[in-house]
């Protein structure tokens, strides 16, 4: 714990910031709340992760940075991830500001898809509805900090029969010593609505940066929503997610996650199946590098009768990478006729890294159906002999296993863009 | 590679962990020529496919093996690959995710310099065109690599990849086993056509069905590790017709595995 080392911000920094976006008064309460609550709150528990002594606090929470108007000035670690200038509607965050915003014209009438700090402004009382609703703000030190900190986000409303035609886009990035990310995701997609939302996240030169988002999604009754993320920072960026989705009767939720992220890494994405006939369904694709630490957690909290999930989740561990892969099926008391599956599959390359995929059924009614799949495998060397009896060379037939491995997911992702966008980060990582 | 090839095997001895299996083998095979391997099992015919191949698990204590002069023992399984060998797999793998096509592409583009692979266009109209010969469904080129296809379906797919990467050294392990009369037709025809003179060809098999469709210039018999017997294809019909007994008993073998004692 670092805990002789000196916060580099306090209640002024905060109440600057919030002034400065002129925020409601209700916010900064509950940021300083918040603030005030997160040094007697204590780090999440992770499954086999000790994150003590990872970077979590140290860092300068309010680095600012210039609007611009063009998308063409964006810089180029963004333009490597996104054709900015193809992409009708994005919003792309730089420390803690949101410095790129346009959205298309052809949006359905009454939906919101802005930064959080003018969400504050002009649509105040519908975020407070739903402000940290989803994971609360006293859950644990990280979720605390985030709710003190929170340096930008998304806020994307959907009225109820609407459909977005367009995914809407963002893209955070980290910047410079120092620096935090502090993105807040909220979603709400009111009844029979439809909406897709894709981000990325990315980080240019810098030492120490630490990144703490949260998404928050509601799914109303009959909704269907459908989340991509592809996670691409560097070594220097420790990374901290809170996902979760509140699901209605009827309402469908999609998870396409890639967690390709070079540095320590903690996910955590929920899905709670409150409504009856609610369902979601969650890919996962990591790979390990380096000396990374990864805690990757897939959960679903069937509430409803009738709710079905699939989690499935598959990474690949290279050099001295550790990757904990946690799925968690929860089924409540009373959610009849729920049905639960999950599988992790973790390949491994290296004698030194380390996989665990630790599948989790907690189980309290008994008309349910689940199951479970994990398994820790090497690539076979038959198949490898194989590939390279038809004059393929051992690197070739490794990367063409290690991404066959990973395509029964990455070929299931329904949009194009971001399924190349993740075969490229699976290039980078595995080249 | 429109020389005659020439792949010579002199004294080969080889092993799986401390099992001797091939036991002093001698073959020479050029362009132009078909040679047949046949024998009872257990007799090392598979091993000596693999072990031309460059299989892990065997390893060579003895002897030579040269391609056009260059010694293939010294070759990593790729290179041999590249230098002109192939081995159609009695039990090839499954590969998950990676299509036949991509596979394909990546074992022609392996062979041809970086920035002169070969174009799509071409690719597909000549997959296209020898899976018609085969009789292939269109639907193989974008299936897993072997995943859930049926031993038949495999074996196709073996003859298909001989067909598209165009090897100067056609092993073939067994081809045959497995196969309704149908299947063993469209292989051999597969086979059939692409007999040249800048091609030479061993066929593994314990059936002389094979070779009905497949007519050999050379026929060999193996046992105990070794080729004990060679002649032409008048020597598979007495096989057929006769068993393996009769060169038993003419050479004084007891047990023609190659558990017995040399």
């Amino acid at each position: 714990m670092s805990v002789d080392l000196q916060l580099r911000f306090d209640r002024e920094a905060i109440t600057q910031y919030s002034k400065a976006n002129q925020e409601p008064a209700w916010f900064l309460e509950s940021r300083l709340a918040a603030f005030e609550a997160c040094a007697k709150l204590e780090l999440p528990k992770l499954e086999k992760t000790k994150i003590d002594n990872w970077n979590y606090e140290q860092f300068l929470p309010f680095v600012t940075q210039d609007k611009i108007t063009n998308a063409d000035a964006l810089d180029e670690v963004v333009k490597a991830e996104i054709d900015v200038t193809a992409v009708k509607n994005l919003l792309v965050q730089k420390n803690a500001t949101v410095i790129y915003h346009q959205a298309a014209e052809g949006n359905a009438q009454g939906v919101i898809f802005t930064d959080l700090a003018t969400a504050l402004r002009e649509h105040g009382d519908l975020v407070q509805k739903y402000w940290m609703k989803a994971v609360a703000a006293d859950e644990h030190k990280l979720a605390s900090l985030h709710a003190a900190l929170v340096n930008g986000g998304v806020f994307i409303y959907v009225p109820k029969n609407t459909e977005v035609e367009l995914p809407l886009q963002a893209v955070y990035q980290i910047a410079g010593d120092d620096a935090l990310l502090c993105p807040h995701i909220l979603i709400v997609a009111e009844a029979n609505s439809k909406v897709t939302y894709v981000d990325t996240y990315v980080s240019s030169e810098g030492k120490s940066m630490v990144a703490n988002s949260i998404v928050e999604v509601f799914v109303g009754a009959g909704a269907s929503v459908q989340l991509a993320s592809v996670r691409s920072f560097s070594t220097e960026v420790h990374d901290y997610t809170f996902r979760r989705a509140i699901v209605d009767r009827d309402g469908k939720i999609e998870w396409i996650l890639g967690e390709m992220n070079d540095g320590n890494t903690v996910a955590n994405n929920t899905s709670v199946l409150k409504g009856t006939g609610s369902s979601v369904d969650t890919k996962t694709v990591s790979v390990g590098i380096g000396s990374q630490r990864q805690n990757l957690t897939s959960q679903v909290t069937h509430i409803g009768t009738h709710t079905e999930s699939q989690m499935t989740s598959k990474a690949v561990m290279t050099d001295e990478a550790t990757t904990i892969l946690n799925g968690i099926t929860k089924i409540e008391k009373g959610a009849e006729k729920a049905n639960g599956e999950q599988g992790e599959r973790i390949l491994m390359l290296s004698e030194k890294a380390r996989g665990d995929a630790n599948p989790i059924l907690l189980i309290d009614e008994d008309d349910v159906k689940a199951g479970h799949a994990a398994s820790v495998g090497r690539i076979s060397e038959e198949s490898v002999y194989y590939l390279m009896s038809r004059g393929i060379s051992r690197k070739e037939a490794e990367r063409l296993i290690v991404l066959g491995f990973l395509d029964s997911i990455v070929s299931e992702i329904p949009i194009e863009e971001v399924k190349n966008r993740l075969r490229q980060a699976l290039e980078r990582k595995l080249a | 590679m429109s020389a005659i090839p020439h792949l010579q095997i002199k004294n080969l001895r080889a092993r799986i962990e401390e099992k001797e299996i091939i036991k002093g083998l001698n073959l020479e095979i050029k362009g132009g020529e078909v040679h047949a391997i046949m024998g009872p099992n257990g007799t090392g015919k598979s091993t000596l496919a693999s072990t031309l191949m460059g299989h892990p698990k065997y390893e060579v204590t003895e002897g030579s093996v040269t391609l056009n002069g260059e010694d293939v023992l010294e070759m990593a399984v790729d290179e041999r690959a590249r230098a002109g060998l192939f081995l159609a797999m009695q039990y090839p793998s499954e590969i998950s995710g990676v299509t036949n096509s991509d596979f394909l592409r990546s074992a022609i583009n392996a062979r041809r310099e970086e920035g002169n692979e070969i174009s799509l266009m071409k690719f597909i109209r000549e997959m296209d065109k020898k899976m018609s010969t085969l009789e292939m469904d269109e639907s193989f080129a974008h299936r897993y690599l072997n995943e859930g296809f049926s031993g038949g379906e495999k074996k196709r797919n073996e003859i298909l990849q001989m067909m598209m990467i165009e090897p100067s050294i056609c092993i073939l392990d067994e081809i045959d086993s497995g196969l309704d009369i149908d299947a063993l037709k469209v292989v051999a025809k597969g086979v059939n056509e692409m007999r040249a003179a800048e091609r030479g060809f061993l066929i593994i098999t314990h059936y002389q069905r094979l070779l009905n469709y497949i007519t050999p210039d050379f026929v060999h018999v193996m046992m105990q590790g070794r080729i004990v017997k060679s002649g032409g294809p008048e020597l598979a019909a007495r096989l057929e017709a006769e068993g393996y007994d009769w060169i038993k008993e003419e050479l004084g073998i007891v047990d023609e595995t190659v558990n017995a004692n040399a």
